[in-house]
């Protein structure tokens, strides 16, 4: 800025520690909480300082199960919640590269038609077609598999387009000069644009783990079985008894489990994910 | 080693542009050839044709006595650098230049003694381990001219490989491509929109413009007798005065109007013209010393402007013309002076400029 | 933008495109043209039959009172989330730009929540605003107020508003603080110099160059506000009470799970395309725009 106030500084800094602070209250509140005791965090008077009972609620919660309602060990859950967002993730950037791949770097009939095809799915989330895209995954017989969790999740546009717009910008004379060093499609593929891309496909590869993570509405429905849970929805079964009921300190361990790996991800590799995030917007 | 001959090619795009219209040029074993024109005049794309980066839709390209107008880049035996040098940012200098011997499936050891002797040939030994982007600009140029030389190819094709060199290093670049090539007698094909670079390097000289070739011949002839305007005036800086010309009777008995082009350095700074000669009237309205040599920059105006040859003077319009004179010696701003040339150095053209009339 | 150098092969293009192709046809295609043939029939509870009934769906759902009260509700949650989120957020970002020392650092305290899930959430700010035992819901007690998100509908709204901006703030402070950061201090320096103070060169010179990033995010936060609440909804409220923060996507879900009334669910998916596809083409010509600047 142009002037300098020491009031302007002192104003500034003000407000962003306040917002540090919004930010910060609730997940502090839910890690204090989940290292007191049942009664203590159901009196009402929760103090704000971290209790005795740590290990035994996160203990607990691991490796006995949450709660009278729900017996799945948040071990499994935090399990299931990996193999699905790795498998999220990983279907996307496969599927995406390759086609990605296809649409720029090749001219055939239905180029446009099949860009158009992919590209459409932007518009439409899961969740306003959740009973039909829940009726064929039943008829394919994928309830409660991991394969159910994972593929209508991975059909998207998103990693098309961040690769359609990355291999835009890589030169064309780095085909040429492949073409003219005996390099077919495989290999220009594998010698230089895989390794052009890494960049991209890690950050595509964070933003699609903390979307598959964080997934919500499509693993309620499909999952039946407790087994197949994961840690996001296994914490709202937890609380859906009676208020009484419901040990609050193993569902703010669980909260915390499941909070710790994708905001992992995104402190610390901070740089890839705000690329992913603006280039996937663009 | 071999020789490269376009035959009638032609290029349309599928839109319907016409990107080469009927191109013949023969370039003979161990030549040098430069493909020198202004941008857009199709000198890029014709090279990109020899290279195979670009489909021939007439006619036919032959190297070594082959026609690889149907023939994969890889499979032409040719090597390219590009003017962004296109090397593999990924990959190490010493990897830029195997890679496409390996994708042929050398052996390990031919790799290693060809990377190791293109790299002392080319002084850059030292930065095999290297990637691209810690390279300075000229030292890519040099790993692109590497990843060339390794391949040992029959042609060498160069697509405005120094224009992203500052002009220091593009003149010791030039030097040194000029003397690699004499040095392994590879033919080469050079493409440049430089004038200068275009004269210095090439055997023969391919001077182009919109997808035609204006004039083909070795770079002094071109310079001393250009076929067209056009050529008279992309060739050599500052570029040759012309000047319409109405009824060109005076000097050529075939009559009717006509150009006269008169280069800046076989103007004369005389009283009277020589027997047969130019004599101009300009008022100097600019000057530009450069230290060896000054430009003067003149106005005509029309007294006593007609060539002093004929019986029937011609009549030129007024117009700017430059002089160029050796030194520093030059007259005020706004000083009349008398610009006179000899009748040997004046060049006439036909009215559309497409010919030149012998005088 | 198309790209020049090519290769040329026939088959492989397709090849490459299977995959997803075929992912996109099974999970997307399929189910999206049956929710629309959906919408047109009646199903037997058992989903034994069908019948087809034409634009009875449509017009069951539009004589709906629950219909309309739940687009009301949706239009009050996006209102009040996007505005007050982007507010919030533009907020910070001004702040965090004034000291570019303190910009990367405060960047990586504000950017975490986008991590969070909204279903968890939505468990944090019910456990932080329990009326029994949370710790915020104390104060509200100590001043003789009656607050219970549980049985009163406002406070329900209240709620499963803060979470929903506590979890688009961060995304909204990224994008503000990249839009902050790519004005020229040059052009601030010389609104300085012609005289204009801090408020008015916000006004006039930031505000009115950060207006396609505020667009843009307008355009982003009423999506997310449609779509990914939907878990903070279910884990702090389940859309109660008595329908006071269901709306419409959240009624898709409980009219489909709970009530089984699948045509009907149907239709309420068609009109979301709609609205989306809508949505989705403003947004198109933003980009547009963009493209022409």
């Amino acid at each position: 800025m142009v002037e300098h106030r020491p009031l302007n500084d002192i104003i500034a800094y003000a407000i962003l520690t306040l917002g540090v602070f919004i930010v910060a209250f609730p997940v502090y509140l839910a890690l204090i909480a989940s290292t007191h005791d049942a009664a203590t965090v159901i009196s009402g008077n929760m103090p704000l300082l971290p209790g005795s009972h740590t290990l035994e609620n996160y203990y607990r919660a691991v490796f006995v199960g949450g709660s009278r309602t729900s017996r799945e060990p948040v071990g499994h859950m935090l399990f299931n919640s990996f193999v699905s967002a790795l498998g999220i993730a990983m279907g996307k950037i496969f599927i995406s590269i390759l086609s990605a791949y296809a649409v720029v770097y090749f001219r055939f009939p239905f180029r446009k038609a099949a860009f158009w095809i992919i590209f459409v799915t932007l518009m439409l989330p899961v969740e306003v077609r959740i009973y039909p895209t829940y009726k064929v995954v039943s008829d394919l017989h994928m309830l409660d598999t991991y394969a159910g969790l994972i593929l209508p999740l991975v059909a998207s546009a998103t990693g098309t387009l961040l690769f359609r717009q990355f291999f835009m910008t890589v030169p064309d004379e780095l085909l040429e000069a492949s073409r003219i060093d005996g390099a077919g499609p495989f290999r220009f593929f594998k010698d230089t644009l895989l390794p052009l891309s890494m960049t991209t496909i890690a950050a595509l590869f964070v933003i699609q783990f903390i979307y598959g993570w964080n997934q919500y509405l499509w693993p309620l429905l499909i999952t039946t079985q407790d087994s197949m849970q994961t840690i996001v929805t296994g914490i709202k079964k937890m609380l859906t008894t009676t208020d009484e009921l419901a040990e609050w300190q193993l569902a703010m361990a669980t909260a915390v489990l499941a909070m710790v790996p994708p905001v992992a991800v995104v402190v610390f590799m901070q740089r890839l994910f705000v690329r992913g995030l603006v280039e996937t917007e663009k | 080693m071999a020789n490269v001959a376009l035959r009638n090619v032609h290029k349309t795009y599928p839109g319907g542009v016409e990107a080469i219209k009927g191109i013949d040029f023969e370039v003979g074993d161990g030549q040098f050839c430069v493909l020198v024109g202004p941008s857009g005049c199709g000198k890029s794309t014709l090279l990109r044709m020899v290279a195979g980066l670009e489909t021939i839709t007439g006619g036919d390209i032959d190297i070594g006595g082959r026609i690889v107008n149907q023939i994969e880049p890889a499979d032409r035996d040719i090597a390219m650098v590009f003017q962004n040098y296109a090397l593999y940012p990924h990959m190490s200098v010493y990897n830029n230049m195997a890679y496409g011997l390996r994708n042929r499936g050398m052996p390990k050891p031919e790799i290693d003694t060809r990377v190791q002797e293109a790299a002392r040939i080319l002084e850059i030994g030292a930065l095999l381990d290297r990637k691209p982007r810690q390279l300075s600009g000229g030292q890519r140029q040099r790993v692109a001219m590497g990843r060339a030389i390794v391949r040992q190819p029959k042609v060498f094709l160069f697509d405005e490989p120094l224009s992203n060199l500052d002009a220091k290093l593009r003149i010791a670049m030039r030097v040194e491509i000029r003397k690699l090539q004499r040095r392994l007698k590879t033919t080469s094909i050079y493409v440049t929109h430089d004038q200068l670079e275009a004269m210095t390097l090439a055997d023969i000289l391919v001077v182009m413009n919109g997808g035609r070739v204006e004039q083909i011949g070795n770079p002094l002839e071109i310079y001393q007798k250009p076929a067209t305007t056009f050529v008279a005036s992309f060739i050599g800086a500052p570029p040759m005065n012309l000047m319409p010309l109405r009824d060109a009777g005076g000097f050529k008995a075939a009559g009717g109007d006509g150009i006269l082009g008169i280069r800046p350095e076989d103007i004369l700074l005389l009283n009277e013209a020589p027997a047969g000669g130019l004599a101009l009237n300009l008022t100097v309205e600019a000057i530009e010393r450069v230290g060896a040599e000054t430009y003067i920059y003149g106005v005509r105006s029309q007294q006593g402007d007609a060539p002093t040859v004929s019986a029937k003077p011609g009549e030129l319009p007024p117009g700017e013309v430059i002089v160029r004179v050796p030194g520093a010696i030059a007259p005020a701003i706004g000083e009349r002076i008398r610009a006179t040339a000899p009748r040997e150095k004046l060049h006439l053209f036909s009215a559309d400029g497409r010919q030149r009339i012998d005088l | 933008m198309e790209k020049s150098a090519v290769f040329s092969s026939k088959l492989l293009p397709y090849l490459l495109l299977v995959p997803q192709l075929i992912i996109t046809f099974v999970f997307f295609y399929w189910p999206a043209s049956q929710a629309l043939w959906q919408s047109f029939l009646r199903e037997d509870a058992f989903g034994l039959s069908s019948e087809f009934i034409g634009m009875e769906n449509y017009q069951a759902l539009f004589a709906q009172p629950e219909y309309y009260k739940a687009m009301l509700t949706t239009l009050v949650f996006s209102t009040l989330v996007a505005g007050l989120s982007l507010t919030i957020a533009l907020l910070f970002a001004t702040q965090a730009d004034k000291s570019l020392k303190a910009a990367p650092a405060y960047k990586t305290f504000m950017i975490w929540p986008y991590a969070v899930a909204p279903a968890v959430a939505g468990v944090l700010w019910i456990f932080m605003f329990h009326p029994s035992l949370g710790t915020l819901a104390r104060p509200l007690r100590w001043m003789n107020f009656d607050w219970n998100p549980l049985l009163n509908g406002n406070h329900a709204m209240a709620l499963v508003v803060m979470a929903a901006i506590w979890k688009q703030i961060s995304y909204n402070f990224l994008f503000f603080l990249a839009g902050l950061q790519s004005i020229p201090k040059s052009v601030i320096e010389a609104g300085a110099i012609d005289g204009a103070g801090p408020m008015r060169r916000f006004w006039t010179i930031i505000f009115p160059l950060l207006s396609p990033t505020s667009f843009f995010l307008l355009v982003v936060n009423v999506v997310y506000v449609f779509f990914d609440t939907f878990g903070i909804i279910d884990a702090v409220t389940g859309g109660g009470p008595a329908g006071a923060t269901t709306t419409m996507v959240y009624k898709v879900y409980a009219d489909g799970r709970l009530g089984g009334d699948l045509g009907s669910s149907a239709a309420q998916s068609v009109v979301l395309m709609i609205i989306v596809i809508a949505l989705t083409a403003v947004q198109f010509r933003y980009v547009e725009r963009k493209v022409q600047y």
